[in-house]
């Protein structure tokens, strides 16, 4: 669905040069559900945007739905979905207007237009929403509005730049039932930029984890936090030293640290390391009190990565990284 | 579906969506014809005293608010792109296979169909005054005013989209038309105006649409005015035009 190749994209004004994307290599196939995971200011709408045909890319190329993102943007437009960070459908319009406006600038006949946005309301709970103004709706009322719009014309493929950014708790994951129906009820393939963690631990089978305009990882939300991060678990003894000694012999662990009654340290699967590790430990004398295993974050991830939380990647993304 | 096809499809698409608002509140109307109304009533009256004894006042004046109707008109027209600009609503259509041709078009045409409608309107009030014009006059004078009214539109689509914000869209609009303005001879003739005074007006366009325009509205149909302000308000609207294009397919919002 979507082929990549050594995508930049190099900003420049008067004052400065910003390379927002320096050279971005990935594939999605058909029927995935994809998150693009990194800070504001990391490159992934940048990049989102090119793949969509509203920026032209300072190098590299891509095919994007079977069609040569630099010679055939037309096709690609044809055959992609684009819901942007802002909302899509005009303020002062009514819903059924724009939509079917929409779909009908995709060559889709009045007739099937109409119904196929009759359908896609009612799916997205917006139904008897037609004659309503677009500015009276509520937030995630108006998000639900904008996929609609975006995938209108039934695409085999759909970029999502942050969906679901200033949606409150309840909108946000009623917002993900239906993006993973997009894909289980239409088999459309969903590409996604987000910096919420949770989102793409909810929504995403895989993950590729952008900063500073490079792709640093990519997997699925478990096996990086298994592989780049590992378990964190907390032991609780009498003998933290010579429990520390033990742990140190264990396949993958690491980071052990201990202070006058616990240890700490990663280990990739900390749930089977556990029972093994207390067998071992009551044998040599040192038993123990009490465990607790934590599976990581994705932030742990990123904080593997890159030696910064995601947080502080935030905070640290200056003014002119993000920019048009 | 041929290259031409689709560009009329989707320019009608555009237009529908674009004529919409006013469509709905013909209110709106009333609001853009009461500024020159008020001129008639307000200004009207004075010119009378400005003018050599045989020239009828109102049919001097008339068609010199037709002009100044339809320039305002127009020239606000960005207005309406500048939110949609901010909101994603400019984004979520380059996505889509529209022709940037058509993005245009569709939005002129609708701002060309609204100013026929109010142009009649103030042609209808002014004969309120004693205004009088044959019909023929009154479908070419609309049809001239709609020509520069899509020149102006496209040029002020270009500006909004290169300022993108209303707080320096609004001045920049201000700085530009009221000298445009003044200088056309809308208000008072010009030919009573200092030597550079008058040259300057001369270089104005917009002074050879309002005597075409007045040049119509008194039957001289095949006039050098008429036929003058005429191509003149074409070119400037093929100009305008193709600007306005270029900056809606510019790659970058």
């Amino acid at each position: 669905m979507l082929k990549v190749r050594g995508l930049t994209k190099t900003f420049r004004s008067r004052r400065n040069t910003v390379k927002a994307v320096q050279g971005v290599d990935f594939d999605v196939a058909e029927g995935e559900l994809v998150g693009f995971l990194g800070p504001n200011g990391a490159g992934k709408s940048t990049t989102l945007r090119m793949l969509s045909t509203l920026l032209r890319p300072t190098s590299g190329e891509a095919v994007v739905a079977g069609c040569d993102l630099l010679a055939d943007p037309n096709g690609v437009r044809n055959r992609i979905g684009y819901v942007g960070q802002g909302n899509g459908a005009g303020a002062g319009l009514r819903v059924g207007e724009e939509l079917v406006m929409q779909a009908r600038l995709y060559g889709m006949p009045a007739a099937e237009a109409r119904s196929q946005v009759t359908d896609l309301l009612k799916q997205f709970d917006l139904e008897g929403m037609d004659n309503r103004t677009v500015s009276t709706l509520s937030g995630g009322q108006r998000r639900r509005l904008d996929i609609v719009m975006g995938i209108v014309h039934r695409p085999g493929l759909v970029f999502l730049d942050e969906p679901s950014t200033a949606l409150d708790p309840q909108s946000r994951s009623n917002l993900w039932e239906h993006i993973r129906s997009l894909r289980d009820r239409h088999g459309t393939t969903v590409f996604l930029t987000t910096h919420y963690l949770d989102e793409v631990d909810a929504l995403c089978e895989r993950i590729l984890v952008i900063d500073d305009g490079r792709i640093i990882t990519e997997g699925t939300p478990d096996s990086l936090k298994t592989e780049v991060s590992g378990d964190l678990v907390t032991l609780h003894t009498g003998a933290p030293a010579e429990a520390a000694t033990v742990i140190g012999h264990l396949p993958g662990a690491r980071e052990v640290t201990t202070d006058a009654t616990s240890v700490r340290f990663r280990v990739p699967r900390g749930d089977a390391a556990v029972p093994v590790l207390v067998r071992e430990l009551d044998r040599i004398g040192a038993p123990v009190e009490a465990v607790s295993t934590q599976r990581p974050t994705l932030d742990d991830v990123f904080l593997t990565l890159t030696g910064r939380s995601l947080r502080d990647a935030e905070a640290g993304a200056g003014d002119g990284a993000e920019q048009e | 579906m041929t290259r031409t096809l689709r560009l009329f499809r989707h320019t009608r698409l555009v237009f529908v969506r674009s004529a919409q608002p006013w469509l709905r509140s013909p209110a709106l109307h009333i609001v853009a014809v009461f500024s020159p109304l008020l001129y008639l009533v307000l200004f009207g009256p004075l010119v009378k005293n400005a003018l050599p004894p045989k020239v009828d006042a109102w049919q001097w004046f008339v068609p010199g608010m037709l002009m100044q109707l339809t320039l305002f008109g127009a020239a606000y027209a960005g207005f309406a792109i500048t939110p949609e600009l901010r909101s994603g609503v400019t984004e979520r259509l380059r996505v889509t296979p529209v022709s940037r041709l058509a993005l245009l078009l569709g939005r002129v045409l609708g701002d060309m169909a609204q100013l026929v409608i109010q142009g009649g309107v103030l042609l209808a009030a002014a004969t309120a005054f004693g205004f009088r014009t044959p019909v023929l006059a009154v479908v070419l004078a609309l049809a001239l005013a709609a020509v520069l009214g899509a020149a102006i539109s496209s040029l002020s689509y270009a500006l909004a989209l290169t300022v993108k914000e209303e707080n320096k869209f609004a001045p920049l609009l201000n700085m530009m038309l009221v000298p445009l303005m003044l200088l056309s001879g809308v208000l008072l003739p010009m030919d009573n105006a200092p030597g550079w005074l008058h040259t300057l007006s001369r270089i104005n366009p917009l002074s050879h649409v309002v005597e075409a325009l007045r040049a119509i509205t008194a039957g001289h149909y095949g006039s050098t005015a008429a036929v003058q302000g005429t191509l003149i308000t074409v070119v400037m609207a093929v100009v305008c035009g193709l600007l306005g294009w270029r900056t809606m397919a510019r790659n970058q919002a």
